[in-house]
């Protein structure tokens, strides 16, 4: 599992304040802080196409950290994220459509629905091992989808929903340059949240069920309340990733919740570093920007030998979805902490540069 | 009520249901033997099923000598996976383990998309009478080859658990590994033989759910009703993987038929399984003959 942070040898922390700062230093605040308006400005530099992977990395990006504090913190294992995510959408937009909710509340609430649904799959399961997480959140997945397909006064059935675009205070937002904003809030929001989380008092309970639950146990930490907290979390996340990524399309259909889907966030995190925070927006990029990295190199490729041998243009789908499985493979078995920990292998070698010993 | 409906569908459900019942117990073979939760068993039908195709069209091959070839190629391909893939995960997390075999599903499956093409493709005629009146029953003679190649395998299974000496060799490993390891009992070989005799018993189960319905992608389905089956009968126990394997048949035959004569919801059958499999996991989460010491929190 992923070392929490590289804290260079003879910097010790001598208070509990400076132990569980959210920045170790002034300077990565200020580089955050930059970070963040450099992306600000993104809308007026990059073109639509890139802007519009901008906003599916900040929106899968939500609910892939949401999966990050279940599967990365707590070391437990859902596999039926996408079914979350996708009934964050739905609730959303049925939400706005039937009770005529602003947008504005409806993705917040969203993300409640989503985890109370969450803490009913959750409940039986977290009493029990990890293992039968997973098996669980199988069956949440199935049972969520064939909800989606048969509550037609809910979904629409097979007819997609449509979702209103995001309005605040009655000033509509429309397009992705505006929308862009509002899923950078979010994400700001949400990381920051999650950051605070895992510093505080139940973040490390968290993180104490995981490295070792009967250790944990024996400290007082409550592992039921623990374990369906994190379960709940997730989902609450994944509602509102789900709910971003319905109001940005402005329509939900039942496609894109399957358990392939799940799947794919489940690669994000494990790219990303397991339990690493900053590591399941790289993850999530990584993951974003594969299948688009495909796309191009088949259109390089057109009519090259390679393409006639792979069959490029009719198989490229199948060729991604075993890329999404290789990719898995290779990065459990070669860095199985992920992104993460190469960056910041990365910042050791040129802090230390040129005498890297 | 509709009786002969019923009776159908009962019937129906017993022949899936062992089907289910000889996957869900090569599941459970690499679960006790190695602590692997399989999420790839699916795929294991999936290819056994696409090869043997592959032999019995292209090369035609006839099926008595196309079987044999493809068992012993996914004795090999389960081999080969656990050397390559699985060996490597020894000692690490069980999240690590569980996220590779998905993966290998996800490869697996879109390789078999990408080689074979999504469409169903029928299997070649096998049998020259196509039903059998047992009882003023028609039976279909796939549906009883299926059955008869079921209850074989279970046989065969329990006979190599209980009387041949390399399955003691493989309870005594899901016992204790170093303890059997203390014993002179090759724990690798072990571990590699657990997936060769699981992806193959897989691969006819795959071979006998094609002969009857076609090849399609659709076949890795098996591969996730065997969660349903596996914990009802208790994740650690061969025989219970039957049971539950049986029952999870049954019952889908049995939503399939309250939902066409009363309720008309449509595709109860499909999704039945898995209300179960969360109403056991509250109710009875080790299942009916699972180990009872599931660390409880």
């Amino acid at each position: 599992m992923a070392g929490q942070t590289l804290i260079p040898a003879g910097d010790f922390r001598t208070s509990y304040a400076a132990d569980t700062t959210v920045f170790p230093t002034t300077t990565s605040r200020n580089a955050m802080i930059l970070g963040i308006v450099l992306v600000c400005l993104a809308p007026h530099i990059v073109s639509a196409y890139v802007l519009s992977l901008l906003i599916q990395i900040g929106i899968f990006g939500i609910a892939a950290l949401g999966l990050n504090i279940v599967v990365g913190f707590t070391g437990q294992i859902s596999i039926g994220h996408a079914a979350f995510f996708g009934f964050g959408a739905f609730t959303s937009a049925y939400l706005s459509n039937r009770f005529g909710i602003p947008v504005f509340f409806c993705i917040p609430l969203a993300g409640v629905v989503t985890a109370a649904v969450g803490l009913i799959f959750g409940l039986p399961a977290a009493r029990l091992k990890g293992l039968y997480l997973a098996i669980a959140t199988l069956a949440a997945q199935y049972i969520l989808l064939d909800f989606f397909a048969r509550a037609e006064w809910f979904t629409g059935g097979s007819v997609p929903a449509s979702a209103e675009p995001f309005s605040i205070f009655g000033y509509m937002l429309r397009g992705d340059k505006q929308y862009f904003y509002v899923v950078l809030a979010y994400v700001v929001v949400c990381y920051l949240l999650v950051t605070n989380l895992i510093r505080s008092r139940d973040g490390r309970a968290l993180v104490a069920v995981r490295d070792h639950y009967l250790s944990a146990e024996i400290m007082g930490i409550n592992l039921t309340k623990y374990r369906t907290l994190s379960f709940g979390l997730a989902a609450f996340f994944a509602g509102v990733g789900g709910a971003l990524y319905a109001h940005y399309n402005q329509v939900v259909s039942n496609e894109g919740f399957g358990i392939d889907r799940s799947i794919i966030f489940l690669a994000m995190i494990i790219i990303g570093g397991l339990g690493s925070i900053m590591g399941t927006l790289m993850g999530t990029a990584f993951m974003v920007l594969l299948p688009e990295s495909m796309e191009w190199l088949s259109v390089a490729l057109r009519d090259s030998p390679i393409d006639q041998f792979l069959g490029l243009k009719n198989n490229i789908a199948f060729l991604r979805e075993m890329a999404i499985g290789v990719i898995i493979i290779v990065f459990l078995v070669f860095e199985p902490d992920g992104l993460a920990h190469r960056w910041r292998q990365i910042k050791a070698y040129w802090k230390l540069y040129p005498f890297s010993h | 009520m509709n009786t002969q409906l019923l009776i159908q569908l009962l019937v129906n459900g017993l022949v899936v249901g062992t089907l289910y019942g000889v996957v869900a117990m090569s599941f459970v073979l690499i679960y006790k033997a190695t602590q692997v939760v399989n999420f790839a068993q699916g795929e294991l039908l999936l290819v056994g099923a696409w090869v043997c195709w592959w032999l019995l069209t292209k090369y035609q091959v006839p099926f008595y000598l196309g079987m044999p070839i493809t068992l012993v190629f996914m004795f090999l391909f389960g081999i080969a996976i656990q050397i390559v893939i699985l060996r490597p995960m020894i000692g690490e997390p069980i999240i690590s383990v569980i996220m590779v075999t998905i993966a290998l599903s996800t490869v697996f499956s879109a390789l078999m998309k990408w080689m074979f093409g999504v469409n169903l493709q029928p299997f070649p005629r096998i049998f020259q009478t196509q039903n059998i009146n047992i009882l003023g029953l028609q039976v279909q003679t796939v549906y009883l080859m299926s059955l008869a190649v079921s209850v074989a395998m279970m046989i065969g299974m329990a006979w190599f658990f209980r009387l041949s000496k390399y399955g003691l060799a493989m309870r005594a490993t899901a016992f204790n590994q170093q303890v059997a390891q203390s014993l002179g009992i090759s724990v690798k070989s072990v571990f590699a033989m657990a997936w060769a005799i699981s992806a193959t018993v897989s691969a006819v189960a795959g071979v006998v759910v094609a002969v009857v319905n076609g090849v399609s992608a659709g076949l890795s389905a098996y591969g996730v009703k065997v969660f349903p089956a596996a914990i009802l009968g208790g994740l650690d126990s061969v025989g219970g993987a039957v049971l539950g394997g049986i029952i999870i048949g049954l019952l889908e035959n049995v939503a399939h038929f309250l939902d066409s004569e009363y309720l008309h919801w449509g595709n109860l059958y499909e999704i039945a399984p898995f209300y179960a499999l969360i109403i056991i996991l509250m109710i009875k989460p080790y299942g009916l003959f699972g180990t009872k010491d599931i660390e409880r929190v």
